[in-house]
């Protein structure tokens, strides 16, 4: 097992270097000069260009550079926001928080809803039951959630009048982050009706993000246990007189829920594309918007950081699923 | 005796007779369509789509307006069966007074568009780059694989993004960003196709009866992957419309007053609140298009996949 884990760990590293090379690249392939784009439109003179020049190391060359941004990294350096001036990395543990919780309530609702769903398709597979949640599925699969975010304002916020439009609690309510969870934070601080305002803006952001996720998993449960159901140990049960519940609860989910934990690791790539479009809508103050707001404010010092960050939290969720698959499905540690 | 069955026994019947290629090809494809008919909701999938082809080529003529014409008198109407709509405006106007249905209308030209052109780029390179990965193996392989899993390593709508802040905003920059983004399926399919199947017997033999590497490589295993590759297209033309209006819906795609749906849901935002219309027929554009050609990707599976067809 620690032999598989090692190599795992190995296939990581070389994607590691490939990403930072790319954030690396990324200020010197934007077009126009990097000093003069960071000194922005206020324009600069020659000889501050010339220190700039030396402090960030642009008159050095490339590989020392390159060796130099690495270095930094390794020891949490990852530059400062030129907007805000504050180190990128703190600002990312900041936000990091809010992009979680919203993630997080989004792969468990969509885990909570997909599964079961996938199960009882495959069950009772060609049915109207079947073809409807299924359909359902594709539709959410096709969802451009953007728009599907617009929509569930304009029903419950706006029509409804039920929930918040914006944010992550009312205005009302203020305490200092302990967690950075705002549901875990809203009960530890005891204000009255704080945890309710909490949950209450988190609810339509979670819907939206969990819908692609929720339409992946189902489709991936029911033909995993399309499969399974094919099986012989199947069969085996059904002859021996097995309820029904028990050969799916016992024999058949554990089997197929195997290739499922990959689709649900691999889920984790579109939920950071899901929390960019989802934090925007919802005005969400997590690291996808966090992202947007960088780019369209140039303050490229982030968007390199965040790049690496955001890559580099994708690999090691990737890395633990593949150990984690490793753990369950022992046939394919070798 | 059903539909297959009584066209093998066509073929079959003819034995000792060469069967042209002709109507090797002919039997190829309506059995093909038997089996892609077999899913209802493909053959939904492809007459809706079939509709949106035809309104995108004859936009001019269907559309009862120009796209980018202001009405002054007409700001915010809402669509013909509400109180105050009109039938010259059949789904109401915009801010600006602009008609919603003939920008609809000829937004469908742009997703369309968008679909074909980052299809073709994202296929050409992607089969390129996987059929040589795949059969020359070694350092080369290894090489393009870890840049693939570079690519896949980040989130796709932010590279994009990142993509097109370097290229500058607009529709061109951002079709070149998504093809890049989705290249790298078709890079590790048609490797892994080309793996399985450079060691079959009708590729050695062609090697010792003296064919090429180009040769070997475009016209005797690339139409053996073809397959995977095409529902995969499928999946690439829907997943390139959608990341195009996030594109530009974050403002960084096709630029404002062009008709792209994303584009106009954009410039709706700020009106949800007061003119639902406004943002819910574009989207509905964008929805009904991508689940139309996921719908037929998922009959072309059925179809073209044999492991499939036994089930």
């Amino acid at each position: 097992m620690l032999r598989f884990f090692l190599y795992r760990l190995a296939l990581v590293i070389p994607t590691f270097i490939g990403v930072s090379i790319v954030a690396f690249a990324f200020i010197r392939l934007l077009p126009g000069d990097p000093i003069l784009l960071l000194a922005g439109e206020r324009g600069i003179t020659p000889e501050r260009y010339e220190q700039l020049q030396a402090v960030y190391g642009f008159d050095r060359p490339v590989i020392v550079q390159y060796l130099d941004y690495v270095a930094g990294i390794l020891q949490g350096d990852l530059g400062t926001s030129l907007v805000t001036k504050r180190p990128v990395l703190q600002e990312f543990f900041t936000l990091f928080p809010a992009t979680l919780e919203l993630a997080l309530c989004a792969i468990i609702l969509a885990v909570v809803i997909g599964i079961p769903a996938g199960v009882f398709a495959a069950v009772k597979r060609g049915s109207w039951f079947d073809q409807s949640i299924m359909g359902v599925a594709l539709t959410g699969y096709s969802m451009p959630i953007f728009w599907w975010g617009l929509l569930l304002i304009i029903f419950f916020s706006g029509f409804l009048g039920w929930t918040p439009v914006s944010g992550r609690i009312s205005l009302l309510f203020f305490f200092e982050p302990v967690t950075g969870f705002m549901l875990i934070d809203s009960l530890l601080s005891g204000q009255a009706g704080a945890f309710k305002s909490a949950v209450s803006h988190l609810i339509l952001p979670t819907i939206v993000l969990a819908t692609i996720p929720l339409a992946v998993i189902a489709r991936q449960t029911r033909s995993a246990m399309l499969e399974v159901l094919g099986e012989d140990y199947v069969r085996t049960a059904k002859s021996k007189g097995l309820a029904p519940k028990r050969i799916i609860g016992l024999h058949a989910l554990r089997n197929a829920l195997i290739p499922v934990v990959t689709t649900i690791g691999l889920q984790v790539g579109v939920l950071m594309t899901g929390a960019i479009l989802t934090e925007t809508i919802f005005s969400w103050p997590g690291i996808g918007k966090w992202m947007i707001d960088s780019v369209g404010k140039r303050d490229y010092a982030v968007v390199q950081g965040g790049l690496l960050l955001i890559a580099s939290v994708i690999m090691i969720v990737n890395l633990a699923v593949d150990v984690l698959y490793g753990f369950i499905n022992p046939r394919i540690r070798r | 005796m059903t539909h297959i069955e009584a066209q093998k026994t066509e073929i079959d019947g003819q034995q000792g007779r060469p069967v042209s290629a002709w109507a090797m090809r002919r039997a190829m494809l309506s059995e093909f369509w038997y089996y892609f008919s077999q899913n209802k909701g493909a053959v939904i999938g492809l007459v809706v789509f079939s509709i949106i082809v035809f309104l995108a080529v004859f936009a001019p003529i269907i559309a009862p307006h120009s796209p980018s014409l202001q009405n002054r008198q007409a700001l915010i109407l809402p669509p013909a069966w509400m109180d105050g709509g009109s039938w010259s405006y059949p789904l109401g106007t915009d801010a600006v007074g602009r008609d919603i249905f003939s920008r609809l209308i000829f937004g469908a030209r742009f997703s369309l568009f968008i679909g074909v052109v980052v299809v073709a780029l994202s296929v050409s390179v992607g089969v390129f780059v996987g059929l040589i990965a795949g059969f020359f193996r070694g350092w080369i392989d290894t090489a393009i694989m870890r840049v693939m899993d570079v690519i896949l390593a980040f989130p796709s709508l932010l590279l994009a993004l990142v993509l097109v802040a370097i290229l500058g905003p607009g529709l061109t920059n951002a079709m070149i960003a998504i093809a890049l983004i989705l290249q790298p399926h078709f890079v590790r399919l048609t490797r892994a196709a080309v793996l399985s199947e450079r060691e079959r017997e009708y590729v050695i033999s062609a090697r010792v009866a003296g064919a090429g590497k180009l040769r070997l490589m475009f016209v005797t295993i690339l139409p053996n992957c073809l397959a995977p590759l095409i529902v995969q297209g499928t999946l690439a033309f829907s997943n390139a419309i959608l990341d195009a209006a996030a594109l530009g819906f974050l403002g960084v795609g096709a630029q404002p007053p062009t008709p792209e749906w994303g584009t106009m849901l954009a410039e709706a935002r700020e009106f949800i609140l007061r003119a639902w219309w406004v943002v819910t027929f574009p989207g509905l554009a964008i929805l009904t298009t991508v689940l139309a050609i996921n719908l037929m990707g998922d009959g072309l599976r059925d179809a073209l996949d044999p492991k499939l067809k036994q089930s």
